[in-house]
């Protein structure tokens, strides 16, 4: 059964290794077809299918399989993507090929695979007898595939043709020597558009061609310089002639952009289109710097690519860099060319196609919704369906006489302006996966119904007799936490629940009187909230109760009711009190962020009401002991496992963060100490104007905006002095309370339990290095969703004001140079006033940089200074919709907009209202609000630390 | 270095072509070293191993003197790897005395001492000299089981075959298994596999004819400073314990034709049955 093969491989590593291998090989593999009666040994894995059941082409007249080659894969992966294609056989060659030259596309063929439906099967050529083969003398690694996959296709055909029904192998290979070889050996090759063309329905696939091969075919004048050759880059970066480094392009100006060399603190400014050389945001260049009499900086103006035709008028464009180019003499930066792409950091991009005068043309242009890239030049068929939607393209490539980059269209999201659409771009944009879950995830799930079995109850704590409830927002629907508190003879005793083991937001919320499996965390405290003995266990619980915030707090309030839930709630919320009291002793800060909350028309899903976010006693009462819990835990975690607990740490702003604040406030005449968390704590707590209730409010707005990222970590990675959070102040944190919504939770919860003995290690837990990985993803992947919560935010408030204008009251938050930051605080909106605008009037203001004001007449505007303003919604721009702001009051004449309606004199009344309709409780179910803000977002509890 | 998802892309295979149950070549020469009084050769795969065995003879040395064990036999064993055995195309510094020939001599020492008769030779001592020529993988069990055929050749008589084999857990539980009772981990691992961040345990046991002992059971493991769980034992174990058996029905094959080649020719077509 085996043959042995001995083969040799070199491998460089600075010197030549000889390495020997033994490379079996074997004749018990299976073709895969189920037609197929000669392969002896079966396995469970035989999918291509024996009937006709591939699509039909009008080329291939019998039953065909295909067989694909590394570059059809690695460039046509979106058409292989779809599932009209099946009956494919990839041979090994093919894949570890794929693998080495890029490990996404890999990922996505991976994904193919599995899928049983797709039948692609993997034929293991290089182990197989028949087909192996070796080098010849001579014969390039590359040939020597090409060979191998020939070999294997000319098997396929051998080996299924002497069956009653002939099945032919297709090699499908856009090379065209290898299909001319092919040829000559008599296997059936065809090209992918080929293929794709002679398909029934062929259309909407041939949108999805790769136009990578089309380039050397159309002519025309060169617009860029040519690359170096990868050996000529190499070289160069070695002597220090080129410079290696990531290219950005700039937000303003599609001829400008800079790269950030490794290492090295000042970027490189790049400016013109030869010498952006076709780099595309997030490439990897290679750059040599100009001689120091050409160097350049960036130019102020705003240059948008808005050309409406194909006219390649590059020489005007010149024209318009040259003039801005001598304006700018005195700071000259280090200016570069770029002269090779080292590695291209090409994805998909969301966007739209440029509107065309001749509608049945086939090449259409594509403008991205990011403006950092470039427009795409697609080929699509489809121009009159597509034009009205979000559409989604990949880049091929960019030959040297093309102005933009060459590539195909992938798939439509949608309409623009949809609801659905615009956020389907938010997720696509900050890089958020969103596909469903594959099979086998969603097969590991418990069935339905699920019950409390008697093994859990042999493992856990039963605490099923305790009233436990759960406080949340209204509408929440993954509640991950739930309390009890109860008397003992001295001290409280104290729970703090929290759910696992069980998956989707059904079971894994702490639903009322619904048993759940949690994990416990059991304080007992003194009167003063002193811990006496922390606990922790996996135990069962029965929820009495899921309040929401205001329910909980009447609760309190109301003494009449003396139920044992209430009690515990009070003894609850006094401790919490104490907790707190102490934490902001210690110096922690309160600071806060304009946060908003829709409220969403229940059945169209649109936005019909803003409003900022309210606070109750009861959730900081949550908060407190969730904050409690998190503390517990992670020292526990890491006094046991001080290499690999995973932790979350607030670094301390740097002096120079503090800056903006520290101005602010003395305009206002208040001082800023900042040397500590405490005397910053302490000295916004003093801050207080009489006749502007909101000034400590945004004072602590700014404050948040100096603050550094809060991070995860692994304890191994740093000094203990560095676990310090800075925000909470305390030595130490991580997040164990919300393990349904973030991963964090779920590594701390599996740490902890192998901590109390419930859970058996495994050898993943413990690798320091793969956990600082999966900390450094939460990390980026927390960030993304940071910026994707502030895009859905931006989306709905545009949603919002689509069919309003609306005057609102607001406060400057920052005085610039040509404009007023205005924040408008009862939607929690930040928005730019811009001042100087229009040059022919003649209304100026001027602009004072030491006491950062802005003055017009007898108006001065400073800093915290109240403002009304007109809100409308520009929507000239379909990808870039904007938020407009005008001023209304003060009134400067010639400047200032008359008031659109009466709205502005009700807000003032309200204001007084909404003090004791806080304690009020809102009877009223609102359906609206289960319908979350963000529409897409899970996100509703969110607790910032 | 070869990552477990290899296995997933051969369709089950390994990065050599096997599967998981699958032993390499193994090929065997006894009696190679005319002046020992018995030695043999071993091939499994790329790893390649000498043994030489003298004795037993009048105790030399230190070992010698101690009067502490003269009821008994001596084994003396030196485990030693030539420096250009290293399959990763280095050189090995020292051939032998590092720690981890030491180790290697001891571990020896004591499979040795639990297949010899050694009552049967009090005040004499046995010395058992390894040369691992080159090195692809499980080189100590294939020490072992050269070291039982040099005994063999020796004329020294022995209890049972003492053979060693590898098993490796390899991070992947979609491996194609032909026998799912069996758990999962491959045999006789290469050089390849046994760098991958999975754990190898080297095990010696003395199978019989017909079915396994459970005494006599050495596990030593290896590996990348990796834990192995101890609920991933048990169905390692019963893996190696089945490809042990496997070798040791490889050795004896061999050691009956050996010896019935050297034997009369007329013994030669009645042993083969």
């Amino acid at each position: 059964m085996l043959t042995t093969k001995i083969f040799f491989r070199k491998t460089k590593g600075g010197n030549v290794f000889k390495t020997v291998r033994e490379h079996y090989l074997r004749n018990d593999i299976h073709c895969g077809s189920k037609a197929c009666e000669k392969c002896m040994c079966k396995t469970r894995n035989i999918i291509l299918d024996d009937e006709d059941s591939s699509v039909k082409s009008s080329k291939i007249t019998e039953p065909y399989y295909l067989l694909i080659d590394t570059n059809i894969i690695l460039d046509q992966i979106d058409i292989l993507e779809e599932d009209v294609i099946c009956n494919v056989i990839i041979v090994q060659t093919v894949l570890e090929e794929v693998k080495h030259r890029s490990s996404m596309v890999y990922k996505r063929l991976k994904n193919i695979i599995t899928n049983p439906q797709r039948k692609f099967y993997v034929f293991v050529n290089e182990h197989h007898k028949e087909t192996y083969i070796e080098r010849n003398p001579g014969e390039s690694t590359n040939d020597r595939n090409d060979r191998a996959i020939r070999v294997a296709t000319k098997w396929y055909n051998a080996h299924l043709h002497l069956d009653d029904n002939k099945i032919k192998t297709v090699l499908l290979t856009d090379d065209a020597r290898n299909r001319e070889l092919a040829e000559k050996e008599e296997i059936p090759a065809i090209s992918m558009e080929d293929y794709i063309l002679s398909l029934e329905n062929s259309a909407f696939l041939a949108d999805k061609l790769c136009k990578k091969n089309y380039s050397a075919v159309c002519e025309g004048p060169e617009f860029f310089p040519c690359h170096l050759t990868p050996s000529e880059l190499h070289d160069g970066i070695k002597t220090g002639k080129l410079q290696q480094g990531t290219f950005q392009a700039s937000k303003e100006n599609f001829l400008e952009g800079f790269v950030n060399v490794d290492g090295v603190e000042k970027s490189i400014f790049i400016q013109g289109r030869s010498s952006l050389n076709r780099a595309v945001d997030g490439d990897t260049v290679a750059v040599e710097l100009l001689p120091e009499d050409q160097w350049s900086s960036p130019s102020d103006i705003v240059l948008q690519d808005e050309e409406e035709t194909d006219v390649d008028n590059v020489l005007e464009v010149k024209k318009v860099i040259d003039k801005f180019d001598p304006s700018n003499k005195m700071q000259k930066t280090q200016t570069g060319k770029v002269v090779g792409i080292i590695r291209r950091n090409w994805r998909q991009y969301c966007g739209i196609l440029q509107t065309s005068n001749i509608e049945t043309n086939v090449r259409h242009i594509f403008v991205p919704a990011e403006r950092k890239i470039p427009k795409i030049r697609i080929e699509t068929r489809q121009y009159t369906v597509l034009c009205k939607q979000r559409i989604i393209v990949a880049i091929d490539s960019w030959p040297r006489n093309s102005r933009y980059p060459l590539g195909h269209f992938v798939r439509a999201l949608g309409e623009i302006g949809n609801k659905t659409t615009e956020n389907e771009v938010i997720l696509l944009e900050h890089d958020i996966p969103h596909s469903r879950f594959s099979d086998a995830v969603l097969s590991s799930l418990p069935k339905m119904p699920w019950n409390v079995t008697d093994v859990d109850l042999a493992q856990r704590e039963d605490l099923r007799h305790l009233d436990i409830c759960s406080v949340d927002p209204p509408g929440c629907t993954d509640i991950d936490d739930a309390l009890h508190c109860r008397d003992l003879p001295n001290d409280f005793h104290l729970l703090h629940h929290v759910i696992t083991d069980l998956l989707s937001s059904n079971l894994c919320s702490l639903l009322e009187k619904v048993e759940r499996l949690t994990f416990s965390c059991i304080w007992e405290m003194d009167k003063d909230a002193n811990i006496i003995n922390t606990k922790f266990c996996k135990s069962i619980i029965c929820s009495r109760a899921a309040m929401t915030y205001d329910e909980a707090q009447l609760k309190i309030d109301d003494a009449t009711q003396q139920d044992p839930l209430v009690k515990s709630l009070r003894n609850l919320n006094n401790l919490a009190k104490k907790l707190k009291k102490k934490r902001l002793d210690n110096g922690a800060l309160v600071l806060a962020s304009p946060e908003i909350r829709f409220q969403v028309d229940c059945e169209t899903h649109d936005p019909i009401e803003v409003e900022a976010k309210k606070l109750r006693e009861t959730n900081s009462m949550v908060e407190e002991f969730m904050l409690l819990a998190n503390i517990s835990v992670a020292k526990k975690i890491v006094e046991e496992f001080p290499e690999y607990a995973v932790l979350r740490r607030h670094p301390e702003p740097p002096p120079a963060n503090f800056e903006p604040l520290i101005k602010a406030a003395k305009n206002q005449g208040f001082t800023m100490n900042v040397n500590s968390g405490k005397e910053l704590a302490a000295s916004l707590d003093e801050c207080h104007k009489e006749n502007n209730p909101y000034f400590n409010i945004m004072l602590r707005i700014l404050a948040t905006r100096c603050m550094m990222q809060a991070v995860y970590f692994i304890s191994g990675m740093l000094q203990p002095n560095d676990y310090y959070h800075y925000g909470l102040a305390c030595p130490i944190y991580t997040h164990f309370t919300s393990p349904i919504r973030r991963y964090a939770d779920v590594m701390v919860h599996r740490l902890l339990a192998v901590c109390i003995g419930a859970d058996a290690t495994y050898p993943d837990l413990l690798d320091k290095k793969k956990n600082h990985a999966l900390c450094q993803n939460m990390n980026y992947r927390h960030r993304m969703a940071q910026y994707a919560a502030r895009a859905s935010v931006a989306l709905n408030t545009h949603l919002f004001f689509r069919e309003k204008i609306q005057d609102e009251e607001g406060y400057i938050l920052f005085v610039r140079k040509n404009a007023l930051q205005i924040l408008v605080l009862k939607y929690g909106l930040e928005g730019t006033l811009y001042l100087n605008k229009d040059k022919n009037s003649d209304v100026t203001f001027t602009y004072n940089a030491e006491n950062h004001s802005q003055t017009c007449g007898n108006t001065v505007f400073r800093t915290f200074d109240p403002v009304t303003v007109q809100i409308s919604l520009n929507r000239s721009n379909v990808q870039h919709e904007k938020l407009i702001f005008k001023l209304v009051k003060p009134f400067i004449p010639g400047f200032s907009v008359p008031a659109a309606n009466a709205q502005s004199c009700r807000i003032t009344v309200e204001e007084g209202t909404k003090e004791t309709a806080k304690r009020k409780m809102e009877t009223e179910k609102q359906q609206s609000n289960n319908a979350k803000g963000g529409g897409n977002k899970k996100r509703q509890k969110k607790r910032k630390h | 270095m070869i990552e477990a998802e290899n296995i997933e892309d051969q369709n089950g295979l390994r990065p050599d072509g096997r599967r998981a149950l699958e032993l390499r070549q193994i090929r065997v020469k006894m009696g190679v070293f005319g002046q020992a009084d018995g030695s043999a050769y071993i091939e499994q795969g790329n790893t390649k191993i000498l043994v030489t065995v003298y004795g037993p003879h009048q105790p030399r040395g230190s070992t010698g003197r101690s009067t502490s064990n003269i009821t008994k036999g001596i084994v003396n064993c030196q485990y030693s790897m030539a420096v250009f055995s290293l399959s990763s195309g280095e050189r090995k510094r020292k051939p032998r005395g590092d720690r981890k020939s030491q180790e290697r001599s001891l571990q020896l020492k004591h499979a040795m001492e639990a297949i010899i008769h050694l009552e049967i030779y009090p005040r004499s001592q046995i010395d058992i000299y390894v040369e691992a020529l080159q090195v692809d993988g499980s080189e100590y069990c294939a020490s072992v089981n050269a070291a039982t055929l040099a005994l063999i050749d020796a004329g020294i008589p022995i209890k049972n075959y003492a053979i060693g084999c590898t098993v490796t857990l390899i991070n992947n539980p979609s491996l194609e298994d032909e026998d799912n009772t069996l758990g999962k981990g491959v045999l006789d691992a290469n050089y390849v596999e046994e760098c991958t961040p999975g754990v190898t345990l080297s095990v010696v046991s003395l199978p019989n004819n017909d079915s396994t002992s459970k005494d006599g059971l050495i596990v030593v493991a290896q590996g990348a400073g990796q834990r192995l769980h101890l609920s991933q034992f048990e169905s390692l174990k019963a893996r190696v314990l089945c490809g042990c058996q496997d070798i040791r029905t490889i050795l004896d094959y061999a050691v009956r034709e050996y010896l019935t080649e050297q034997s009369l020719p007329s013994l030669f077509h009645v042993a083969l049955n």
